[in-house]
């Protein structure tokens, strides 16, 4: 036997021992957000059973304290690591990394810091004030300055991506940013100058929480909230997009239909996501008509890309299926791999999203949103979209993220599959059933519907008794799934052979990709130009309003 | 997609066309108010109904955590009610469910909605906007005759 040669380090065992810290970086995002998404699905149960008088949450614990950490965790938590754990593992995965991952894992930190800060004011029940933190309801600074980490801490997730996809550039000027470190850089630019929005309003609270200043602007800490609450939305969106887009097509040897037209879609979002938040505020007293009719156009634009995505998904099943020599519907329906959680997940989702997205178009619907502001129809609305297609993604994701990222074989495979199903079933049921409540007039956000049996209220509480039954569906669903990807490390038995996570290659018949598209500080340019110019009025009108200042309250 | 693009621009239209010519438009009312003095500023010092033509009548609402002042009013069929509503503390909803009366009470600020009420019969009025741990209680009524 001859002697093992000594082997004198190279740049690619240097990557090597990198990637792997990359790796483990990425997976610490997506268990915390598995985690998180756990003790979300526990709280949300437990409010279905509230608001269907099967229980009675003590006052030690009440229910809105037990809605404002569901509303927190799930749309502000879950959604923000596993998407930031997402793109980083996208633009580490893309392209030979060679800065290291300390910045990356500052962001994870400040993230985890701020997560825990907020979550302890809520649980002690001195921030009871829900997801939206409307003033002058007011929560502990403790709340808000946690909030503030979790989103300073994307920032240097952000920058961390950023400053990769720089070097590369820099490196490779002639090439295109390999297409999912282009979504990746796309999306944090965008959440970025929404995040902005949140910023600016807690520039406004922190110091009104620590009783610096006597009185907050209503108005205006609603116009910063959702100048961010619904580019926050598209955020979600953009990382379910990016997995439809570029990992789905795998999972049936199907590639990405068209790198332009995938480009250009993310473009449209990074422009279009900001510029709509008024839809938000239809209602809202202190804001013309006009502003709000500008907001609902913008709103209408920010469709677009969501119909060019279907239309892209459509053709590259189509695609795939002739390549294997399948054609018509039904049979390229049946052809697809739908027992295949990693598949099957997100396209459960997208059959979801229809219906999510129809329903957003009525939300945006300028005078027709006064049939359903407030009411449980936007809960489940919200819950078909973020909760469905949204959740159904990530969740198929991680199936194939973590067998990839720790080599180890996938826990209960079958039980994965069963999990996808079960939350579409269940969140089927719970979000028609709040649909329906909702158009029947049911307001959502309170603990019981009845109203002493009010005669207004009689059609409301049967439907909250479905909404439960179909939350609790999803609730068993979410044990299932924290089984299976704890299962999947705790058990540690190795996979036969490696297995891997990729992205899908670009269909070689479709148009080369104009160097203009790649060009992603201009186009973040124009979308700040163009979140300026949708603000600016209303903006100015608020300020020129002089609005009376409110004293803060702790009213819960 | 061109399908989906043409829907769009026609829903535009409708709404657009809808608010221009019959002024369906959601309610923006821009009237501020200093939230701490509500209970001496007028109208809201006496909130209740007010006749101000035959079959037209304006409402003016305080609300406050946990209930609507006035709890309770009574208007004949075929009125058309124009709610004045504001808050004296936080944030509140302002929903009468089955008719189009739905719009953000906001401190600061007055909010107005319009309604005609043409078939009698008693309507709830609830709070839609969390404001505290009392919520769920913030309901008042309206009675057609």
């Amino acid at each position: 036997m001859a002697a093992a040669t000594p082997r004198v380090p190279t740049a690619d065992d240097a990557r090597a021992l990198s990637r792997a810290q990359g790796e483990l970086l990425v997976l610490t995002h997506i268990y915390t957000a598995t985690l998180v998404l756990g003790v979300g699905a526990l709280f949300g149960m437990l409010q279905g059973f509230s608001r269907a008088n099967f229980i009675v949450m003590p006052p030690s614990f009440d229910y809105y304290r037990m809605l404002t950490a569901h509303g927190v965790l799930m749309a502000l938590v879950f959604t923000t690591f596993f998407i930031t754990g997402f793109f980083t593992y996208s633009v580490y995965h893309t392209m030979p990394r060679v800065r290291s991952t300390r910045l990356g894992w500052t962001g994870y930190c400040v993230m985890l810091v701020g997560t825990a800060m907020t979550t302890v004011a809520i649980l002690d029940g001195s921030a009871s004030v829900l997801y939206t933190f409307y003033a002058p309801l007011k929560a502990s600074p403790l709340f808000y300055f946690g909030a503030t980490f979790l989103v300073l801490g994307t920032w240097l997730v952000a920058a961390d991506i950023f400053l990769n996809v720089m070097r590369w550039k820099a490196e490779n000027p002639r090439l295109r940013i390999p297409l999912p470190a282009f979504i990746a850089a796309c999306t944090m630019t965008m959440w970025i100058i929404a995040t902005l929005g949140v910023v600016a309003e807690m520039c406004l609270l922190i110091p009104w929480s620590l009783g610096w200043t006597p009185g907050i602007d209503v108005g205006l800490t609603r116009m910063f909230f959702w100048y961010f609450g619904h580019p926050l939305v598209y955020f979600w969106i953009m990382g379910a997009y990016a997995i439809w887009y570029a990992v789905v097509p795998v999972t049936f040897g199907g590639k990405v239909f068209s790198d332009s037209l995938t480009r250009l879609a993310f473009i449209m979002l990074l422009l279009l996501s900001t510029p709509v938040g008024l839809h938000h505020q239809y209602l809202d007293p202190g804001i013309s008509a006009g502003w709000k009719w500008l907001h609902t156009v913008t709103t209408y634009g920010v469709v677009i890309p969501s119909f060019m995505t279907a239309f892209a998904i459509f053709a590259t099943f189509e695609l795939a299926a002739r390549k294997a020599g399948i054609r018509g519907f039904v049979k390229i329906v049946r052809w697809l791999p739908w027992s295949n959680p990693v598949f099957a997940g997100p396209a459960l989702g997208m059959i979801l999203f229809i219906f999510g997205g129809f329903g957003g178009i009525v939300n945006n619907s300028y005078s027709m949103d006064v049939l359903v502001h407030n009411t449980m129809w936007v809960v489940g609305h919200f819950h078909i979209t973020v909760g469905g297609p949204v959740a159904l993604t990530f969740i198929g994701a991680t199936y194939g993220l973590v067998p990839a990222l720790t080599g180890r074989r996938l826990f209960a495979p079958r039980l994965a599959l069963v999990q996808v199903y079960t939350w579409f079933f269940g969140m089927s049921i719970m979000s028609a059933a709040m649909h329906w409540a909702g158009l029947l007039g049911a307001p959502r956000r309170t603990s019981d519907v009845t109203y002493f049996g009010a005669q207004g209220a009689a059609t409301w509480h049967e439907h909250m008794i479905w909404a439960s039954i179909g939350g609790t569906i999803v609730a068993i669903s979410v044990l299932m799934f924290i089984i299976v990807a704890t299962g999947t490390f705790v058990s540690d038995r190795p996979a036969e052979e490696a297995p891997r996570f990729e992205f899908a290659s670009t269909n070689e018949d479709a148009m080369a990709t104009p160097p203009v598209l790649d060009r992603l500080g201009r186009w973040g340019l124009v979308a700040v130009a163009l979140a300026v110019l949708a603000y600016a009025g209303p903006l100015i009108a608020q300020f020129q309003a002089h609005a009376y200042l409110a004293p803060g309250m702790k009213t819960w | 997609m061109i399908f989906g693009v043409a829907m769009l621009v026609l829903f535009l239209g409708v709404i657009t066309t809808a608010a221009v010519v019959d002024g369906f438009v959601p309610p923006s009312h821009v009237q501020s108010i200093d939230p701490t003095k509500v209970s001496q500023t007028p109208p809201f010092d006496h909130p209740g109904l007010r006749k101000v033509a035959n079959g037209a009548y304006e409402a003016y609402y305080v609300a406050r955590i946990f209930s609507f002042t006035p709890a309770s009013i009574e208007v004949p069929a075929g009125s058309r009610v124009t709610f004045y509503v504001t808050s004296a503390d936080v944030e509140h909803g302002f929903s009468i469910p089955a008719t189009g009366v739905n719009t953000m009470v906001t401190p600061g600020w007055v909010s107005a909605v319009s309604h005609t009420f043409r078939e009698p019969g008693t309507f709830l009025l609830v709070c839609n906007e969390y404001c505290g741990a009392g919520h769920q209680l913030m309901a008042a009524k309206v009675v057609v005759k």
